[in-house]
């Protein structure tokens, strides 16, 4: 069994609908798991927590979680779940809830402290409260903060934004990046809101019937030209990137990335080494055989043509591209692929007209 | 005096062991037939529910059966050197735990089916044990079921009268509770000191039950304070 990342190799049927998944992830950062509902992502959630019965192995960085010979019942598996439902328990005040894990483990085993994690998801004002009386974004953070007080080797969430209004979720997003960024704790998240999964994974599971349908960095799927991701019209890549340089005259902001940078439209928020996610879309992308000087768009980059699917939608075809190791989809007319001539390892420049910061 | 406060203190334990016992039994009972899916359940819980429509004559009769010299549970009480079980303090407290255990269960798997499963397995994902959730979400979360059915199966068995005198008789200070202390005293027309214990029971009653709806009142609104 490998020691790292996490490998879950799992059956289960229930009534009519069956699970049946090879998974091997990474051992930290952000994995999302995605698809439609019913598609079985939240099964096979349940089933690595072992909230629900299932045939297989699950072991997370060389911890055997379940194999064939046998299964750890849940509460002795060193994980924490975030419910999509407000999981609260009712008869205790917020400091109880979060206690209630923090208490049950070792003191050895404690990595996170209880002041920590109060700080971290804001709560500490909140903390002689009533779970009823807190609003929903709060009693999501209560419920956050009590899952990391138990210093999980994985932290498992359920859509954990989904039962939240917009401005809840706004709320909350900030808290899920430092998360991501700040904690060496490998994450399972599972969504079915592209807008969640573009800002917040690194990984992506992508789940259709209850089985995997695609897997890998959400940079390489979504830079993939069949699109399993199923954006359709909005259909773009995602990069990471840094802040290096502001443009104060033209109120614009240098962000780099592996193989060029982009400028950006200088927003009062950003400063400079800030790590941002930025999204460019397939159909903001057009391609020149030539560097053009005389035209309005200011990003410009070399690129290599990697790949051409043509006709995936009637007249339409999509064009992956590397700049340097990072992938560019650019959505083009059939009738432009074909009087430009243009094929896989051509050089050509792609003209981005328009750039946007994930959020 | 002593003839007054004898059935009034010989009830009052009664009831009081019955409460208890019924706590420790029923509490499992309940909790197995809140969460089973197992057919069995159903016949389980007509089980338990049988002494709501039973005439208390017919469950005193089959218990006096069972725990006399021929019954099953009489020889097995006499082969453990306890003696036989009928006419005594304890084969009474035996029948009204049998008499009054709807009372005891059924609060409380009321009590038990309405918490939320959810907290259950949120718990579990916090390291808490089965024993461990039940101690620690069940129990505070079902409190208000648990002074319901305590509250009910202590008046209940207060209230008794059928089972006992079928089971336990007259003896005064073993079975003369206050139910058949009353039955007697209007049988040899003391109506006056009948008054005193009927009207000691209205008013007992009254209090135990305002008590209760106050109680639980308070019990609820306070989970939502």
């Amino acid at each position: 069994m490998a020691e790292t990342g996490i490998q879950a190799r799992l059956t289960c049927k229930v009534g009519t609908f069956s699970l049946d998944v090879d998974l091997d992830l990474p051992g930290s950062g952000l994995t999302a798991l995605f698809g439609h509902s019913g598609c079985g992502k939240t099964t096979l959630l349940r089933c690595m927590a072992g909230l629900q019965g299932a045939r297989g192995i699950v072991c997370v960085n060389g911890d055997e979680w379940q194999s064939e010979s046998g299964t750890r019942p849940v509460h002795q598996r060193p994980l924490a779940y975030v419910f999509q439902e407000t999981s609260l328990f009712p008869h205790l005040s917020v400091k109880r809830n979060l206690m209630y894990g923090y208490r049950r483990i070792p003191q050895s085993e404690r990595q996170i402290s209880f002041d920590q994690a109060a700080e971290w998801l804001g709560l500490s004002h909140l903390l002689n409260r009533m779970p009823e009386k807190l609003s929903g974004g709060e009693r999501q953070r209560v419920a956050i903060a009590r899952a990391l007080l138990t210093s999980p080797k994985l932290l498992l969430m359920d859509e954990p934004l989904s039962a939240l209004d917009q401005s809840s979720k706004q709320e909350i997003m900030p808290y899920l990046e430092a998360l991501r960024d700040n904690l060496a704790i490998p994450m399972l998240y599972v969504s079915h809101s592209t807008a969640e999964v573009a800002r917040l994974a690194d990984h992506i599971v992508m789940m259709d019937k209850g089985q995997v349908i695609a897997q890998g960095p959400l940079q390489q799927i979504m830079a993939r030209t069949d699109q399993p991701f199923g954006l359709e019209e909005d259909a773009g890549v995602i990069l990471d990137a840094t802040l290096s340089e502001r443009d104060e005259r033209w109120h614009l902001c240098r962000a780099d990335f592996a193989g060029g940078h982009l400028w950006l439209r200088a927003d009062e928020n950003l400063a400079i080494g800030q790590r941002v996610r930025v999204q460019v879309l397939a159909r903001d992308i057009s391609l020149a055989l030539s560097e053009q000087a005389d035209q309005s768009i200011q990003n410009i980059l070399p690129a290599t043509i990697n790949e051409i699917a043509t006709e995936v939608s009637p007249g339409t075809s999509m064009v992956r591209l590397l700049a340097g190791p990072t992938p560019f989809l650019s959505r083009l007319t059939s009738r432009a692929v074909h009087s430009l001539a243009l094929e896989p390892e051509q050089h050509v420049w792609m003209q981005i007209k328009s750039v946007a910061i994930v959020d | 005096m002593d003839i007054y406060w004898e059935p009034v203190w010989l009830t009052l334990k009664l009831a009081g062991l019955t409460t208890v016992v019924l706590l420790m039994v029923g509490t499992p009972i309940a909790w197995w037939l809140a969460r089973s899916t197992h057919w069995v359940r159903q016949p389980i819980a007509a089980i338990v529910a049988l002494p709501l429509v039973l005439p208390p004559t017919v469950l005193g009769f089959y218990l006096l059966v069972l725990m006399g010299p021929k019954g099953m549970v009489g020889q097995l009480t006499e082969q453990l050197g306890l003696g036989l079980l009928p006419f005594t303090f304890e084969g009474l407290v035996i029948a009204s735990v049998i008499y009054s255990l709807p009372f005891t269960v059924q609060p409380l798997q009321n009590a038990f089916a309405s918490i939320n499963e959810q907290f259950l397995e949120v718990a579990s994902t916090l390291r808490a044990s089965p024993r461990d959730r039940f101690f620690s979400i069940v129990l505070p979360l079902a409190r208000p079921g648990f002074l319901t059915a305590s509250v009910l199966t202590f008046a209940h068995t207060i209230g008794e009268f059928g089972v006992v005198l079928m089971i336990g008789g007259n003896i005064p200070g073993e079975t003369k509770v206050l139910s058949v202390a009353i039955y007697d005293h209007v049988e040899s027309l003391e109506y006056t000191q009948a008054h005193w214990l009927a009207a000691g029971m209205v008013v007992f009653s009254f209090v135990v039950l305002v008590t209760l709806y106050s109680l639980n009142g308070r019990l609820q609104s306070g989970l939502v304070k």
